[in-house]
């Protein structure tokens, strides 16, 4: 019988909620301490075993020159290398510094903001190392990331949605929120995951699954102003928990 | 015919409760979260009585109308489809034995439903499914196992929305066949139209009184009405345009005003498209496959051998087009629109099918040479 596959998880400059979904999974967890090793996990267990490790999935965004010098050993030392969740794949809420003065936060914050060591951006994963693949969601899906690990213990493609929002939303019988109440929606240009949380409730979608490759946020924009929203509005819309992926950056910046 | 043809009821209440009673679970349209959405009712009571909707390209509202009056809305946000052609179903489950796999396939649906409520462009759509999900009618599929035990009680329109346009492709507002009860409602009740035996036997449960010729004529005086009221049509000569235009420069307006989000069809009562997915559990003991609405606006709908064939919103939009109003009826004999306008009232951006396909079937001015699709 082949060594079971030894997993990792990490986490970088985020709230923890996205090991969380891993942590939350029920039963399902108690089958995949079976299935593989998990040999490190901090949130889960005290035991932490050295690497090499197969599977490496990171939570969080790169926020200290630290950070940098960590990921690069993981990445070293990981056969495959998964984003998880918002920070890691697109910075995250954090990101928002990137368009301000980072430095002026910690001084409205901090007492003694010079014994902070950050850096002025956060940024994701994938701008420092090479990332095998990316799940999104503020926070993931913990479906999706038992789909990742079973589909690579069975040697097969992990299946991910692309597509919008709306997609799920329709599947799930919801009338559209944008239609049916003028509620701002992000669903037509953020990538489909979260089973529509949002709309189901009658709010529109926040984009935390990101924006959707090659959707047409400019479009959706110009239906929002025509619903009353204003450019800051527009602005605050996309720069939320996927501010920094560059569709949304590039959209808010257009509104400012 | 056997069986009364025409009666008139007091109202919906007996109807509801007779149909339960005979066993079939009554799905029709209910107000919630803003909308008019299709779920099983208990009662009457649970109908969106003096209630009506607004609709426009892009906006749906859902307001006070005439109190008392049971069926003043026109369409529900999505179509029927749903309950026959589900959005999600899975197809077999496979677990590993020692001699390779076993595969399973679950039990048939066999849930006695009535369509409570159906419009008669809505009865039209699933006379289109039938020739794409169930073509010789006895099929032995998800969807016709599921069709054979469907009842549809119409109710013929007595409005239309800003929306509609059912006169053009002749679906509707007034249904002639094809369904087993049909109401409308007159000032003095509802007047039934018996469509079938099986409509018939549920007549007779009924509290019912003889209609009078006039009752009848006041009947068919309403659905002249309320064919008067609609304002959009698809042009005839649409299908034969449509097909000979795939370098119109409308696409290219089309596809910049288009978010490719799919709401169209997902809300289209005759579009079908699915994709399969197979997931595997932990153990890799325990395979399922499902199939899952798709459309034709997901990059991936076109994906093979390592790329998708239509990557541009407008060649995703010419395809949704061209199949709906002409290559459907090189492959049915029919169109794939029936004309309940659920694509430009639940369209984001309110793009209105009617004005594209009216567009393109005007001759193009000359152009520069097309920009591929």
């Amino acid at each position: 019988m082949t060594a079971p596959l030894r997993l990792a998880v990490w986490k970088f400059a985020s709230c923890d909620g996205c090991q969380l979904a891993l942590l939350e999974s029920g039963d399902l967890l108690l089958e995949l301490a079976e299935a593989v090793e998990i040999a490190h996990f901090a949130e889960a267990s005290s035991s932490m075993r050295e690497g090499p490790w197969d599977l490496s999935l990171v939570e969080g965004s790169i926020t200290t020159a630290e950070d940098i010098a960590r990921i690069r050993h993981i990445r070293e030392n990981s056969r495959l290398l998964v984003a998880i969740g918002a920070c890691a794949t697109a910075g995250g809420i954090q990101a928002l510094r990137n368009v301000a003065d980072a430095g002026a936060f910690a001084a409205a914050v901090y007492p003694h903001p010079e014994i902070l060591d950050a850096l002025e951006t956060s940024t994701p994963v994938s701008d420092h190392v090479a990332v095998d693949l990316e799940l999104q969601g503020c926070p993931i899906s913990s479906a999706q990331l038992l789909e990742v690990i079973t589909a690579l213990l069975s040697g097969r493609k992990p299946q991910l949605p692309v597509e919008p929002v709306c997609f799920e939303c329709k599947r799930a019988g919801h009338p559209c929120v944008l239609v049916a109440n003028g509620t701002p929606c992000l669903g037509p240009v953020t990538t489909a995951g979260c089973g529509a949380l949002c709309p189901a409730v009658g709010r529109g979608c926040y984009g935390c699954f990101g924006p959707l490759p090659g959707a047409v946020p400019a479009v959706l924009s110009q239906r929002l102003a025509e619903l009353g929203l204003h450019r800051a509005e527009l602005t605050a819309l996309y720069r939320s928990f996927a501010a920094a992926a560059p569709a949304n950056a590039e959209e808010a910046a257009r509104h400012e | 015919m056997a069986f009364q043809a025409h009666a008139i009821i007091d109202s919906p209440a007996p109807l509801v409760a007779a149909l339960k009673d005979a066993g079939w679970k009554v799905i029709a349209p209910v107000e919630r979260d803003g909308a008019l959405v299709l779920a099983a009712i208990q009662s009457a009571e649970e109908l969106p009585r003096g209630r009506v909707d607004r609709a426009s390209p892009g906006e749906v509202r859902i307001e006070d109308g005439r109190p008392g009056r049971w069926f003043d809305h026109t369409l529900p946000a999505s179509g029927w489809k749903r309950w026959l052609h589900p959005p999600r179903h899975l197809l077999w489950r496979a677990n590993r034995g020692r001699d390779g796999f076993e595969l399973k396939t679950p039990p048939p649906e066999t849930e006695d439903l009535a369509f409570l409520g159906i419009r008669p462009c809505d009865l039209a759509a699933i006379a289109r499914l039938d020739a794409v999900l169930g073509p010789d009618g006895s099929a032995d599929t998800e969807y016709m196992r599921r069709r054979r035990h469907m009842l549809s009680v119409v109710v013929q329109c007595a409005r239309a929305a800003d929306t509609c346009f059912c006169t053009g492709p002749g679906t509707g507002p007034r249904a002639e066949h094809g369904f087993d009860l049909a109401l409308t409602e007159l000032e003095i009740g509802l007047l039934v139209e018996v469509g079938s035996e099986r409509g018939a036997g549920i007549l007779e449960r009924l509290p019912s009184r003889e209609a009078r010729e006039t009752d009848i004529e006041e009947a068919h005086a309403i659905s002249r009405k309320t064919a008067g009221m609609q304002r959009r049509r698809l042009p005839p000569s649409a299908a034969a345009a449509i097909a000979q235009a795939p370098d119109h420069p409308e696409w290219d307006q089309l596809a910049a005003r288009c978010l490719a989000c799919g709401n169209c069809t997902l809300v289209c009562p005759t579009c079908f498209c699915t994709d399969v997915e197979d997931t595997t559990d932990l153990s890799g003991d325990h395979a399922e496959r499902w199939q899952v609405w798709d459309s034709c606006f997901a990059t991936g709908f076109s994906f093979v051998h390592e790329g998708p064939v239509r990557t541009s919103v407008r060649s995703r939009y010419r395809q949704w087009l061209t199949h709906k109003l002409a290559t459907w009826y090189d492959q049915y004999g029919t169109s794939g629109c029936i004309g309940c306008g659920r694509c430009i009232a639940w369209c984001p951006v309110g793009i209105d099918l009617t004005a594209a396909a009216e567009a393109i079937a005007r001759p193009a001015s000359p152009s520069p040479a097309p920009t591929g699709g």
